[in-house]
């Protein structure tokens, strides 16, 4: 009788179903959705990962030339009567030549080079032959000759520098016939170039002053470099470091563990996720206004820079890390307590080691973005052009510095276009060390992971 | 107080009405048994007795159900509380109900030899009336079974007494026909199985009665049952 | 029946561990308990039955003041243990949890090692004074979780390793550990299989020798096989308070009545 009952149903219902090996319309239309759903989804990823080989193809295509220098080898006689006309190898007496002392010397060495290759260039006059040399190697040979003055009278060999035209000229931003209408290279000095290369007097060969040199003037890109933009946002990295993460995560162990929930604290929260959206430029003002024209700090410093970066990553910082207390379970809390821990044992031994993960995921996310902020170090003067390398901290955090994004920036705005090669290479640079920064934080989370 | 709530579970409702309907079947095989084997008796119809002897199948069959039922009822349900109680106690109704079967049963059996014998004076008609008087008292007993009526399963209780005097009446009845004609005692002697047979059934009665009390209140009636057998005590008549 | 009953309870009276004099509870505008007035015996497992919402872990959170740690949360009347109120301003909540430990509906260990996980609750108090002391005390405790023979050749291994019985039975060691003198059990098996059940009731059992155990329950026959006595819980008030024995075969009240037997009620 129930078997009786309960076929007619069935039966019925299996008529109403149809067969299972033909699609319905509506599975078919909801087959097709899905189907256009995930086409759109790889056109996205598939446009967001041309964009970055784009990117990447065009940093790396201007960028990687700047790690290349065309270097010149002369012999240099280093004529006593000219350096040193009194004999007595005085050092005082010696720093009172300057540089336009020194480059009759490198033009001598030019030429009894370009004789000793038996060079001749139509139309070449002996300035123009010296113009191959960038300026700077007056001043590198005046520094040698202060710092070793017993070398005076001897014939030594230096490599200098090529001007930023010639050296253009080998990385392809410069040819013959842009030297035609070039008030700055002609094509007679790349003709020599040329000459000088087949006699292994002119190579190219990777520069290392590019990475530890500070910046240089806007007429010799040859010899600009971001060492001191280096060093300027290390320095800020380490104040960030040393700032954000032990305010930023007290404050969010605080307000995740220990406050009452009331209005005041909401405010609080309100305000924190409020702060971490607000532009960085804002930070910068700030920064100029209470750090340096209230609080007198000097302009320039990677202190003040350091100081509006923390303020700048510490929204950054306690939001990703109350994220990660958050996400530790509050059974764990309950246990520890349940066996009579204190509130701040149960935080110190069991939410926080739990979270570290999160939070040096979150820190490192917050000093990668300190890293590459430009807006608010322009305003607090950190653009400046800055010769010297500060010294050793923490005096160092006082002296004028740079940073790498505002060098980038700062060459950008250049008008020689090998500046835009160097620029590139700072990017590059910039890019390292995001990505060491990011290996880090995987590094370390892959560390401190523990299941639960 | 639970006849307008039902379980969450109406499949445990279900179950436990079938198995309290199987001991009420089994309760109107068994009244009709009674009555039947004292009809028998009295009529002296051997066929009804036989019908009697017969039917006691029915009713252990029924029994062996209620019990397998409620042990895949425990099993199934877990029932505590109020639902525990009233297991327990169609377990036991059950086997009580199932000793009052084979008294019947066994009462139908004497039939078939008193037949062949001489009538006994008033004999049968008193085994008819204490038979009807345990067949009322077992009716009383289901109902307040049914009814959760532990006032009216008291009163089945108390009315046990009234079957104890019933029968220590006959004992002497049939101990004075024993002594004046020593042919009597086989007849006597039968009909005075039958008279205890009901007087036991009454005890049983009483022992549904008081499962019905402890059903419905949580507790067994504390105080002694009133007790009318003193035949085994006293010396009544043999003096 | 009834006097072997009365007998039992007579041998059986023991001393009061923990008593709660007209206990109110508040969550925010919630009045969560309801005038609780209860008086829990030592060396007994007392059992919470009730209705979600009931209030039952509620009350229980309050013998161990777990719920200060809910600022909305507020606790009136007096609750004492052995005669002193744990919500006097002297008291120390994490003093007190120290002597009434607590056993969560789910198992919790620490992600640590089974070792370190036992040996928290010691370290903390300052139970041992050496290694071999500590080595002694997580050896003792895990025998009274009944775990130590599953777990002696692998302390180093992470608690969370374990199977869920193991781990509940893992953090009813961490919780002896301290030397509790009540031991509370919100639901401590509802997350378990029936064999780990059985193991863990086994376990509460061996445990009422030494604690008083208080466990609050959704299983019924839970509480009828471990408890010696039940509470009920309604609507935040307590309804019924009795033997065990007598709440399962014969309860009081048609509240527990309907809840117990499964009526809607």
């Amino acid at each position: 009788m129930t078997d009786a009952t309960s076929n007619g149903p069935t039966a019925r219902a299996k008529k109403e179903h149809g067969s299972l090996l033909v699609q319905d319309a509506l599975t078919k239309r909801r087959n097709a959705s899905e189907r256009r759903f995930r086409a759109y989804g790889l056109t996205a990823i598939g446009i967001g990962v041309a964009a970055l080989i784009l990117l990447l193809t065009s940093i790396l295509s201007q960028g990687l030339p700047a790690f290349q220098q065309t270097f010149v080898t002369l012999d240099v006689v280093l004529d006593e009567a000219k350096l040193d006309k009194k004999g007595n190898r005085n050092i005082d007496e010696i720093k009172k030549v300057t540089t336009f002392g020194y480059a009759p010397l490198i033009k001598n060495g030019l030429k009894s080079r370009m004789e000793e290759l038996n060079i001749s260039i139509d139309g070449l006059s002996d300035k123009d032959a010296g113009g191959i040399i960038s300026k700077e190697a007056a001043g590198q040979l005046r520094r040698y000759v202060i710092a070793n003055p017993d070398e005076i009278g001897n014939s030594v060999e230096f490599r200098f520098l090529a001007n930023g035209r010639i050296d253009g000229y080998y990385k392809g931003r410069v040819t013959m016939q842009s030297a035609e209408r070039d008030n700055n290279v002609s094509p007679q000095q790349l003709q020599l170039a040329d000459a000088l290369k087949d006699g292994g007097a002119l190579v190219t060969r990777f520069n290392w002053d590019f990475i530890t040199k500070a910046d240089a003037s806007e007429n010799r890109p040859e010899a600009a470099g971001i060492g001191v933009a280096i060093i300027g946002s290390l320095y800020m990295m380490m104040i960030v470091l040393v700032l954000a993460l032990p305010i930023g995560v007290a404050a969010s162990i605080y307000l995740e563990e220990f406050a009452p929930q009331n209005w005041f604290t909401d405010l609080i929260e309100v305000n924190i996720s409020n702060l971490a959206a607000v532009p960085s430029i804002v930070y910068g003002i700030l920064g100029l206004a209470i750090f340096i024209n209230y609080g007198g700090l000097p302009q320039s410093a990677p202190i003040v820079g350091g100081l509006v970066l923390t303020l700048m990553t510490l929204p950054t910082i306690i939001i990703a890390t109350r994220a990660s207390l958050k996400s530790v379970p509050p059974s764990i809390r309950a246990a520890a307590l349940g066996v009579g821990a204190s509130r701040m044992q149960s935080v110190f031994h069991h939410v926080l080691p739990l979270a570290m993960p999160g939070i040096l995921t979150g820190t490192i996310i917050g000093l990668a973005q300190a890293l590459g902020e430009t807006a608010p170090l322009m305003l607090i003067g950190m653009v400046a052009f800055v010769r010297d390398f500060p010294s050793a901290p923490p005096e160092g955090f006082f002296d004028p510095a740079s940073a790498l994004p505002v060098q980038v920036y700062n060459w950008t705005t250049r008008a020689d276009p090998a500046f835009v090669e160097r620029a590139s290479g700072a990017i590059i640079v910039l890019l390292m060390f995001l990505l060491c920064m990011n290996m880090i934080a995987i590094i370390l989370r892959r560390r401190f992971e523990r299941r639960w | 107080m639970h006849d307008n709530e039902q379980h969450i579970a109406r499949a445990f409702d279900r179950d436990l009405e079938a198995i309290q309907a199987h001991i009420m079947k089994m309760g109107g095989l068994v009244e009709a048994a009674i009555l039947d084997a004292a009809e028998s008796l009295a009529t002296r119809d051997e066929e009804l007795a036989e019908r009697v002897r017969n039917g006691d199948h029915a009713v252990d069959q029924l029994d062996l159900m209620i019990n397998e039922q409620t042990a895949l009822l425990i099993a199934q349900r877990q029932p505590i509380a109020f639902d525990l109680r009233t297991v327990l106690a169609v377990m036991k109704v059950s086997s009580n109900l199932e000793r009052i079967g084979d008294y019947a049963k066994n009462m139908a059996k004497r039939t078939g030899v008193l037949v062949q014998m001489n009538e006994i004076e008033g004999g049968n008609s008193a085994v008819r009336r204490m038979a009807k008087t345990v067949q009322v008292m077992l009716k009383d007993a289901l109902d307040a079974m049914i009814q959760r009526d532990p006032e009216l399963a008291e009163d089945v209780r108390q009315r046990d007494l009234e079957v104890d005097q019933m029968y220590n009446t006959l004992f002497r009845e049939f101990l004075t026909y024993m002594m004046e004609d020593p042919r009597n005692i086989t007849a006597c002697m039968h009909l005075h199985f039958i008279a205890k047979n009901i007087e036991r059934m009454g005890d049983h009665v009483t022992a549904i009665a008081e499962q019905v009390i402890y059903m419905s209140t949580g507790a067994l009636p504390s105080e002694e049952r009133p007790k009318g057998d003193r035949t085994s005590t006293d010396t009544t008549g043999i003096s | 029946m009834n006097d072997m009953r009365h007998l039992e309870r007579t041998a059986d009276t023991k001393d009061i561990k923990i008593s709660a004099r007209n206990c109110q509870v508040h969550y925010g505008d919630t009045h969560a308990i309801k005038d609780v007035s209860v008086e829990l015996e030592d060396k007994t497992v007392t059992a919470f039955i009730g209705p979600s919402g009931c209030g039952k872990s509620t009350f229980l959170r309050c013998l161990n003041r777990m719920n200060d740690t809910i600022d909305i949360c507020r606790v009136e009347g007096d609750i004492l243990l052995d005669g002193e109120d744990i919500y006097d301003k002297r008291v120390d909540p994490v003093q007190l949890r120290a002597k009434v430990g607590m056993v969560f509906q789910k198992p919790n260990p620490f992600p640590k090692s089974i070792y370190d996980n036992v040996a928290y609750g010691p370290r903390i108090h300052g139970l041992a004074r050496t290694k071999a002391e500590l080595d002694e005390i997580v050896e003792n405790s895990l025998r009274r979780g009944a775990i130590w023979d599953e777990v002696k050749d692998r302390l180093d291994a992470p608690g969370t390793g374990l199977s869920g019985g193991q781990q509940q039975r893992l953090c009813i060691a961490r919780a002896v550990a301290t030397e509790p003198e009540v031991l509370l059990m919100d639901e401590p098996c509802s997350a378990l299989d029936p064999i780990a059940t059985a193991q863990v009731e086994e376990l509460i059992d061996e445990l009422r020798e030494r604690y008083s155990v208080v466990i609050v329950t959704h299983s019924m026959q839970q509480a009828a096989r471990v408890s010696q006595k039940t509470a009920f819980f309604h609507l935040g008030s307590l309804v019924e308070y009795d033997e065990t024995g007598q709440i399962f075969t014969n309860p009081k009240d048609p509240r527990t009545e309907s809840y117990i037997t499964g009526r809607i009620g």
